[in-house]
């Protein structure tokens, strides 16, 4: 059943397969495991970019063709639900309606770059997809009357889905921690406490973003492990033996375009859903498309679960890594230098740092490394 | 010409003002296999390339059972039922040498644009793919990756992608080249088999004369890109133009 799920394709390696679990399982638990809307956040965050860069991963990682416009179709998708709901009314008819419209877009769109520059040569592609994602960003902030320009849109989604509504208490476990763990007080051993948070309508929107991703991401999965999925695998190996052997290398390229930026759109519109907010900058920006790069990356090429990987390390590292670094430096506050190179102003260059570390390490990303595949 | 699988007609390429192939206009028969020779350079490969698709040509045709392909990229010749193999080991590195296989039955049967099905849960596919491993006895190294085969069974693989792809025509490009004694006659021995069946055309490029003589129905011989003599082997052979062009230099690398 599980193996079925996975289309057979099984992580590969029981430390990478424990590592995969244990963030499924945060995932699916974060509401009552960690504290606080800004966990929650990350967390459903780290669902939409899960699926946006695995995504990405259909195009970089499994058919060889490098793209540097997959944030506009995440746009398509965020700008979908906006619009949709602004001009519709809040209402889940507009929320589907949105992310129709912003994955037919997007397929369209792909369609036609992919028409015009797919038939020449793979690098005319890269150059093709940045001029039309300058272009189309530049487009949405001029466009104020349509898209709000550089604000952006706010609006407003299903009541249901906002913390307005309660739809009961979670159930609460306490339990005793160890006196070597924690000390206890006078009233009694230290307690850790699970649960008893008000399940909101936030937390049903966190898990509509959940689920939607966890069937994206497994749909993907089937893809790359179909007989299209193996075409691709060819094509990034071999395009001219690919084509040789009877496969029109051009149809597929074109397809595979399409249906990653259909699955782009797809998570810009959970995205758009969980934030009630779209803007150029959260769903359109270049650093978004770095970002993503990143992910694929430092998760592994041509592998799914690279991505989520990927997504997991880079997004926890943006989010929680100046926390992390203010910590240390308050903790080494008397050591010289230290505290003052983990400054938390200086966040990013660590990031660098790890990054280039992770480069170095893994050139095969983590799901390579764990898979035991030589770089 | 009616009885023709294959035929080219004044088939030309140039690459600016070098004449590559020269207006070569002949046909080849099922059932027959022709050997094709000639020195190095004399435009045995581009031949090929151009009949198959993966270069364009400047002038003349390439017809298949009498339909003109010569616009067709070689994807849609190979699905018509061009059979080529490559000289030089053109495979998909990363993959199993299963994989590799299956790909081309899965070609065959254009079963590649399926999107939500299982690529390994097709039996007829895995058959047919099982079977043209076991006829270059490589059944064993199925799930190998095939960056980790040896070069010989690399080309032997090269032969299965072709049997795989149950072809009309077979376009062997010295399949035995860098073989060692051992897998060559494999090889040699399964391309004998092929050409028993009355149904197939054979295309054989080939320098080992003893190769030739032993398999070939037919032998056309490239110079400079043109074609200088077409025949049974034994008159070929024996032409004054062949010792000429090609002979000479065979013998003295024999």
């Amino acid at each position: 059943m599980m193996v079925k799920l996975l289309s057979g394709d099984k992580p590969g390696s029981v430390l990478l397969s424990l590592i995969l679990l244990g963030i499924f399982l945060s995932l699916a638990f974060a509401p009552f495991l960690f504290e606080g809307t800004r966990a929650l956040d990350t967390a459903a965050r780290i669902c939409v970019f899960i699926v946006l860069v695995a995504s990405y991963d259909l195009l970089l990682g499994y058919t060889g063709v490098v793209s540097f416009a997959h944030t506009i179709f995440f746009g398509f998708g965020a700008y979908g639900v906006a619009l949709a709901s602004i001009h519709m009314g809040r209402s889940f008819e507009a929320l589907a309606m949105g992310a129709g419209a912003g994955a037919l877009g997007a397929a369209l769109l792909a369609a036609v770059i992919g028409l015009f520059s797919l038939r020449v040569r793979a690098i005319f592609f890269a150059m093709i997809t940045l001029a039309v994602a300058s272009a189309v960003a530049v487009l949405v902030s001029q466009l104020s009357v349509l898209t709000g320009g550089e604000d952006g849109l706010t609006y407003r989604i299903p009541r249901e889905l906002t913390a307005a509504v309660t739809y009961g208490q979670a159930p609460e476990w306490r339990i005793a921690l160890p006196e070597a763990v924690a000390p206890g007080t006078e009233e009694g051993p230290a307690m850790l406490t699970l649960g008893g948070d008000r399940i909101s309508g936030k937390i049903a929107n966190y898990y509509l973003v959940f689920a939607g991703s966890l069937i994206l991401v497994l749909l993907m999965l089937r893809i790359v492990n179909s007989p299209f999925g193996r075409v691709l695998q060819a094509i990034r190996e071999n395009d001219f033996r690919a084509e040789a052997i009877g496969y029109r290398v051009v149809s597929y390229r074109i397809g595979v375009t399409v249906l990653s930026a259909v699955f782009a759109a797809l998570a810009g519109s959970l995205f758009a859903i969980w934030l009630r907010y779209v803007g150029p900058d959260t769903v359109l920006s270049f650093e978004i498309m770095i970002d993503i790069l990143l992910m694929v990356v430092i998760g592994g090429m041509g592998t799914i679960y690279g991505a989520v990987i990927g997504a997991v390390v880079l997004m926890l590292a943006q989010n929680y890594l100046k926390d992390l670094m203010a910590g240390a430096a308050t903790g080494l506050a008397d050591v010289p230098y230290a505290a003052d190179l983990l400054n938390p102003d200086r966040w990013l260059l660590w990031l660098g740092v790890l990054f280039v570390l992770s480069v170095y390490f893994f050139p095969t990303g983590v799901v390579g490394r764990l898979r035991g595949k030589r770089g | 010409m009616a009885d023709m699988v294959l035929e080219t007609r004044d088939l030309t390429v140039q690459f600016g003002g070098h004449v590559a192939v020269d207006g070569i206009s002949t046909g080849f028969r099922a059932g027959e296999l022709t050997a094709i020779v000639g020195p190095n350079g004399a435009g045995k490969t581009t031949y090929f390339n151009l009949i198959s698709g993966q270069i364009a040509a400047t002038r003349g045709r390439v017809l298949l059972e009498g339909r003109n392909i010569s616009r067709k990229p070689a994807s849609t010749r190979t699905r018509m039922g061009l059979g080529r193999g490559f000289q030089l080991t053109n495979l998909f590195p990363d993959l199993t040498v299963y994989e590799n296989v299956r790909l081309v039955v899965q070609a065959h049967q254009r079963k590649g644009g399926r999107l939500l099905r299982l690529a390994d849960s097709d039996d007829h596919m895995r058959d047919m793919t099982h079977q043209a491993l076991d006829q270059v006895q490589m059944r064993v190294q199925a799930d190998k990756p095939v960056s980790e085969l040896p070069h010989g069974d690399q080309r032997k693989l090269e032969v299965a992608m072709l049997i795989a792809m149950d072809p009309k025509v077979y376009m062997f490009d010295e399949p035995t080249a860098g073989m060692s004694p051992d897998d060559a006659p494999v090889v040699l021995d399964l391309i004998g088999r092929l050409s028993q069946d009355r149904s197939k055309c054979i295309l054989l490029v080939e320098h080992k004369m003893d190769v030739i003589s032993a398999l070939a129905d037919r032998i056309i011989v490239l110079h400079n890109g043109a074609l200088v003599a077409d025949g049974a082997p034994r008159d070929v052979m024996a032409s004054a133009i062949v010792q000429e062009a090609y002979m000479g230099r065979a013998q003295a690398n024999v």
